[in-house]
This record gives C-alpha cells, structure tokens and sequence, in this order.
C-alpha cells in the first residue's frame, strides 16, 4: 500500500473553484473559499471529531471532480434505491459532477414551484436563492462546509411558493464519481408560507473501486410559517467513498419538519445534521436508520435547536452493526432561555451483531429555562438471546429469526420513510448484506 | 403413530442439576399433565425439550420417533413437530403476529420441502382467519406486535393460535392456565380440545388442576424436585386437590 501523505489542509486551489458563475454563486463561493482558508483539517483534538480519525485517508491524492474529472453516467447506477423505475414520469433531478438534468417538472412550474440547478437559479432566481443560500449552513461552520461551498460545481435548488402544495414526490440523485475525486454539491430547498412537498434524496457512487475519494455536501432547508416538508435522505455510497456533509434546517412558526435518514454505504462519514426550530410551535421529527458492516464508520452528530416557545422535536436514531464497523452518534438537544413549553426528545438505539463491531451513544442536552420536556435515552445492545430462541423454537433458522429481529428493530424508523416502497428497498438491501 | 419418549433425562442450570432423571412417554393422542409446586424443575424440562442454550442436558435422551431430538437445533425440533407454549412468551417489537407466523409456517413449509416456494398470501390469510376465529381473536391481531404489550391472556392465547397453525406431533403448555380468567380459559382449552387430535400428543404442565377440567389427562404425573415421583390417571390430579402435595413430599422425602 502507497504511503499516505500527512497533509494539514485540503490540497485544493482557486483554481479548481467553478468558473463561469453569476455574481451570487461567485460571492457565495468566494467567501468560502476565504473561510476554508482558515480550517485546516480536523484532528482527534478537536472536540467534534474525537472519535473519528481522518488519518487513513489520502487528502493528498485528490482532485476537485468537475465536467472534465469524473465520468459521466448514461444512466442511474443499478444500485441506486431510487431506481429508474421509480423515478420515470416523476419530478427528478439526476446530479453529476459533470452536470445535472432534471426532468419531470412542467406540470409543477405552472404552480410557480421552481425545481432547477444552483446554477440556473442564481442566474434566474437570484433574489430567492440569496435569501437561503450560505445563510442556514454557513461555509464557516467547518472545512467540508467550506469546501462544499467553495467547489460545487452542482446543485439542487427546490422552492415552493406560498400555499402551493405539492403532493407527488420529488426526487433527487446525486452520483458521485469516485476515482481519486473529491465530488462537492449542495441542495437547496425553500418553502414558502402554507406550502408544502415531500423531496427525496439518494446519494450513490458509481460501482465500488478500490481508490478513494471523497463527498461533501451541504444541505440548506427552511421552512416558512405552517409549511410542511418531508424529506428522506438516503446514502448509499460505495465503501471506497468518504462522505462528509453539514445538514441543516430552520423552521419557522407553526412549521413542520420530517426529515428520514438512511444510510448503508461509505467507508467513512461524518454528517451534521441539525434543525432550528425559531418560530413558535415550530415542530420536527427526525429519525435516522443505520446499518454498516466491515470497516465502516459513521458518525452523525445531530442537534435538535429549540430558539422559540411552544416547539417540538422528537429525534430517534437507529443503528444495527456487524463486522467491526463503528458508529457514533452524538445528541444535543438546546432549549434557548426564552423558549418556554418546549417539548424535546432524543433516542439512539443500536444493536451490535458482532463482537468487533463498536457503538457510542452520547446524548446531551442544554436547557436554559425550566418550563420544558426534554428526555433522551440511548442503548447500545446485542440480539437477544430470549427473543432469538422463541424465535427458533417455531421452526425458523438462525439467520431467518435474527433478520426478522432486526427487522423488527429498525421497523419504527423504517415505516417513516414518506414512501413505503422506500423503506422496504432500504430494508432489502440491509437484509442482502445480513445474509452475504 | 407418534411417540416422544424421553429416558433418564437430567439438565442443569448454570451448573446446577435441576431435572434429576426424568423418564416419560408420550404417544400421539394421548394427553399428559405433569403437576408439581413452583421451582420443582416443570419449565425445565420443557425447556431442555425444546433446546434452550441455557438447559443443559447432561444425561439421558429424548427422541421423536426415533430421531434423537438433543442433537438437533431448536428450529429442527420444531420442525420436525415439537412445539412448547411457553409459561412467558417474549415480545417482539416491530415484528406483527401475521408476518411472525408466516415466516415460521414456510420456515415448517421449507422444511420437508426445499424447493417450496412458501404458503400464498390468501392461503395464509384464509388459514390464519380460521384458526384465530377458533380462538375467539379479533382480526386486529394479526397486525400487532408480537407479544409486544400484550396482556398476559392474550400472550397466552397467541401461543396456542401458534400451536393451530404449525400442527406440532407433540405440544408442551406450560401453564398455559395462568393469567388467564376462567372465560379465556375456557376459550383456550376448547381451542385446544379442537386441534388436539388422534395425531397429536400434548404435555400440560401446571400447578394449579383448574385447567385439566377442561383439557382432560389420560395421565397425570407429578414432579417434585426434579423427578417425576408419581404416575396415575386424572383421579390422581384430584387426589391432589383434595390432599396437596405434602403426602408425596413425605413419601420421597430423599
Ligand atoms: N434461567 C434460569 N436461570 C437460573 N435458574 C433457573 C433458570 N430456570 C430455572 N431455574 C431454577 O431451576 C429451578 C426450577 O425452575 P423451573 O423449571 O422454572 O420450575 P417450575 O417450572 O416447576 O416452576 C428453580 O430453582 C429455578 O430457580
Ligand atoms: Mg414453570
């Protein structure tokens, strides 16, 4: 194996930001790129990153991917769970490093519902885009924050006006190249007052290759007064993918946010992902459902924000892990001094399915008044034995009788996604790893 | 014609000998109690039969029809027609009755044949309806969480609708009677008048002889510290109401 060169810094140049931008995205870029120049990569000493190590990984060898590095796809990768089949006919966005296509939307323009590129917004929709656009994840919240922000050459920008509902699915796609690239994108969605729409989001690799290369992303969402998204994000990367991502969402007054988390792939990731309810009776209910095998390690770090009174969070997180694959999540439920009647809740459950395998659970809270609700559990724990041999003694298998227990684990998760199809893929391809 | 025979049987429970030589033959048709005060080694038998990792046998065997049942696993124990209503069955979340039971009906299915390609959904549907309309369970049932908040009647109800649909050669209840009132009991024990039949043995283990007015023994065998001490018939069950079991205390008093 090639030597890894120690590097402090992403080994990145202003020359490999995206050329050929109107003035916003130019601006926007520019002061990430300045941001960047003030983060150097994390290390174990940083209080956020302690439990991940970046050491393995080759920063050194990496190039920006753009339209010229990284291949293009003719068509959706057969892994992907939001495959062709779903997607046809329907309102969807395929991203590449190499550009974008979207498709599906006419029906929905003649609503005002804008579903385009950064770039065409920035171009078309300035004055939308500057309202949302680094101002919910700001580039200076971290490197891959400021990397994204810096060298995405694509983008996914949804908005939906005031009082437009939506009710058929959208869908985004994003594929990452992989081969020694370093793939930046964000996604962008806004929604108006009253308004409401149900987006989701697969990030996939091409087929796995052995070279390593890295994904940053950043996600900005804000909720308007008694609007409504349902967003599920599912990540299904190739191991050869290290994926880094800040995830945020504000929602204003009387909002509602549900927000799925899947993830399978990758060989390492670190995602933040955080809502800030500021609006009274702001409300969201996120939930997240893991599986990892082999050398994989996850880390989410979420934050559940309670900036205004009356709001509500309910957070559950779920993980199942074999090999000797590690997760973390890290919870933090904040209640700001003026929120009273707040409501907060925060789980993590995981189930560890081989001895190797690794899980730390570390929930926090910080509440700075005393008219509120806040309560979190975590549990880390094996099959259990009871459960299996009742299991066993109706005449199902081994294997069968622990699948059909970690089905009925992940099974509260798993129903939210927006669409069952969804779920039940994302659950087929957990049982495919559990049975090879 | 079937036959459990079970010779010389001791099990241990974290290295203490609980079942201390147990010898007992069950032929198909026939119905057995084994009676006996709480700790005196009932679940443990039933447990070591059906192969629990925690109940060791140390010594003896059990076989059904000639095949030696402690050298296989549990799911072959059942396929092969074990079947154990258990004293507490445990929950399992995120799981329902319906999914629950047609895994382990093709798991059986599969089984005998491995090419089968597993009971069709009306067919289950249909089965499944009959055999809880037999137990007096609402439909809503099948859609609920395995054991998952059930009370302790209703727990006991879905073992035996388990019991209906596998058609085990040889069923152990263990105390299936408790927790239930006598109107569940009456449910359950006609349920399992029902599907007993002259193909089926079935093994009540209890301590209480309410329910074998209802399920009635051919023999009743009484277990004090872990060995069966007395065999007779129903009237030996009586005895036993009338008189305790302090009598056969004395008489085996070791
Ligand atoms: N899983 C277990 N762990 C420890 N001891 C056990 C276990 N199961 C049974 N025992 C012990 O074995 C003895 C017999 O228990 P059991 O078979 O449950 O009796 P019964 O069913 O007749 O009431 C008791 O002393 C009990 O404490
Ligand atoms: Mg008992």
């Amino acid at each position: 194996m090639a030597r890894i060169k120690p590097v402090r810094r992403l080994p990145f140049t202003r020359e490999m930001m995206p050329s050929d931008q109107a003035p916003l995205l130019r601006d926007y870029r520019s002061a990430a790129w300045e941001a960047l120049q003030e983060l150097p990569l994390p290390t174990a000493k940083d209080e956020a990153w302690r439990r991940t190590s970046l050491a393995g990984f080759d920063f050194s060898a990496l190039q920006v991917a753009n339209g010229k590095l990284g291949k293009k796809v003719p068509a959706i990768p057969s892994t992907a769970i939001l495959g062709p089949d779903l997607l046809a006919g329907k309102p969807h966005a395929v991203l590449q490093a190499s550009g974008i296509e979207i498709k599906g939307t006419s029906h929905l323009e003649k609503e005002g519902v804008i579903f385009c590129s950064l770039t065409e917004a920035a171009r078309e929709h300035p004055r939308l885009l500057e309202k949302i656009l680094g101002k919910i994840v700001s580039p200076q919240e971290g490197v891959f924050a400021a990397a994204a922000g810096a060298f995405s050459q694509q983008g996914i920008f949804l908005y939906i006006p005031e009082g437009v509902t939506v009710e058929e699915p959208i869908f985004g796609l994003a594929i990452t190249p992989g081969g020694k690239t370093a793939h930046f994108f964000q996604t962008v969605i806004y929604l108006e007052e009253s308004s409401s729409a149900i987006y989701l989001q697969e990030t996939l690799s091409l087929e796995e290759r052995d070279e390593a290369s890295l994904s940053g992303e950043n996600l900005e969402i804000h909720i308007g007064p008694n609007a409504r998204l349902q967003i599920a994000e599912l990540q299904n990367y190739g191991k050869e993918v290290w994926s880094f991502g800040h995830k945020k969402a504000r929602v204003e007054r009387d909002g509602y946010l549900e927000w799925e988390i899947g993830a399978l792939g990758s060989g390492l990731s670190k995602h933040f992902v955080s809502v800030d309810l500021i609006g009274a009776g702001a409300e969201t209910r996120v939930s997240g459902s893991f599986f990892t095998d082999g050398k994989q390690h996850l880390t989410y770090n979420t934050l559940q924000r309670h900036l205004a009174p009356r709001t509500t969070s309910d957070l559950i997180f779920k993980g199942a892990l074999k090999g000797s694959s590690h997760t973390v999540w890290r919870g933090m439920i904040y209640v700001a001094e003026g929120a009273q009647f707040v409501d907060g809740y925060q789980a993590n459950r995981n189930l560890v399915l081989d001895p190797a395998a690794r899980s730390d659970s570390i929930p926090g809270l910080e509440i700075l008044n005393n008219e509120v609700r806040c309560t979190h559990g975590s549990t880390v724990g094996k099959i259990d034995e009871e459960q299996l041999f009742y299991l066993l003694s109706r005449g199902i298998p081994p294997k069968e009788a622990e699948q059909l227990i970690i089905q009925g684990f992940f099974h509260d998760t798993i129903s939210r996604f927006s669409l069952p199809e969804i779920g039940e893929s994302f659950w087929d391809k957990i049982k495919e790893r559990l049975l090879g | 014609m079937s036959e459990l025979v079970i010779k010389n049987l001791h099990v241990n429970v974290e290295d203490i000998e609980i079942s201390k030589g147990i010898d007992l033959t069950i032929k198909s048709g026939e119905i057995h109690a084994v009676m006996g005060p709480n700790g005196t080694g009932k679940s443990t038998l039933a447990y070591a039969l059906m192969g629990h990792p925690k109940y060791k046998v140390i010594k003896g065997e059990a076989t059904l029809d000639g095949v030696d049942l402690l050298s296989l696993a549990p799911n072959e124990r059942s396929t092969l027609g074990l079947f154990l209503a258990f004293q507490y069955p445990v929950a399992v979340p995120g799981v329902s009755v319906a999914n629950f039971l047609r895994t382990a009906i093709n798991a059986h299915r599969k089984y005998l044949d491995p090419e089968d390609k597993g009971i069709s959904i009306p067919e289950f549907r249909k089965l499944l309806k009959d055999k809880m309309a037999l137990l007096q369970m609402d439909e809503s049932f099948a859609g609920r969480y395995l054991n998952d908040g059930f009370s302790g009647g209703e727990k006991k109800r879905v073992e035996i609708l388990q019991m209906a649909t596998l058609e085990p050669k040889f069923s152990i209840l263990d105390e299936t009677d408790s927790g239930l009132d006598i109107d569940a009991l009456k449910i359950v024990a006609d349920g399992v008048n029902a599907i007993s039949s002259e193909d089926q043995g079935v093994l009540v283990i209890t301590h209480y002889q309410r329910i074998l007015n209802y399920i009635k023994p051919d023999f009743v065998h009484v277990m004090l510290n872990g060995r069966i001490v007395e065999s007779g018939g129903p009237e030996l069950a009586l005895q036993l109401e009338e008189d305790g079991y302090e009598w056969l205390r004395e008489r085996h008093a070791a």
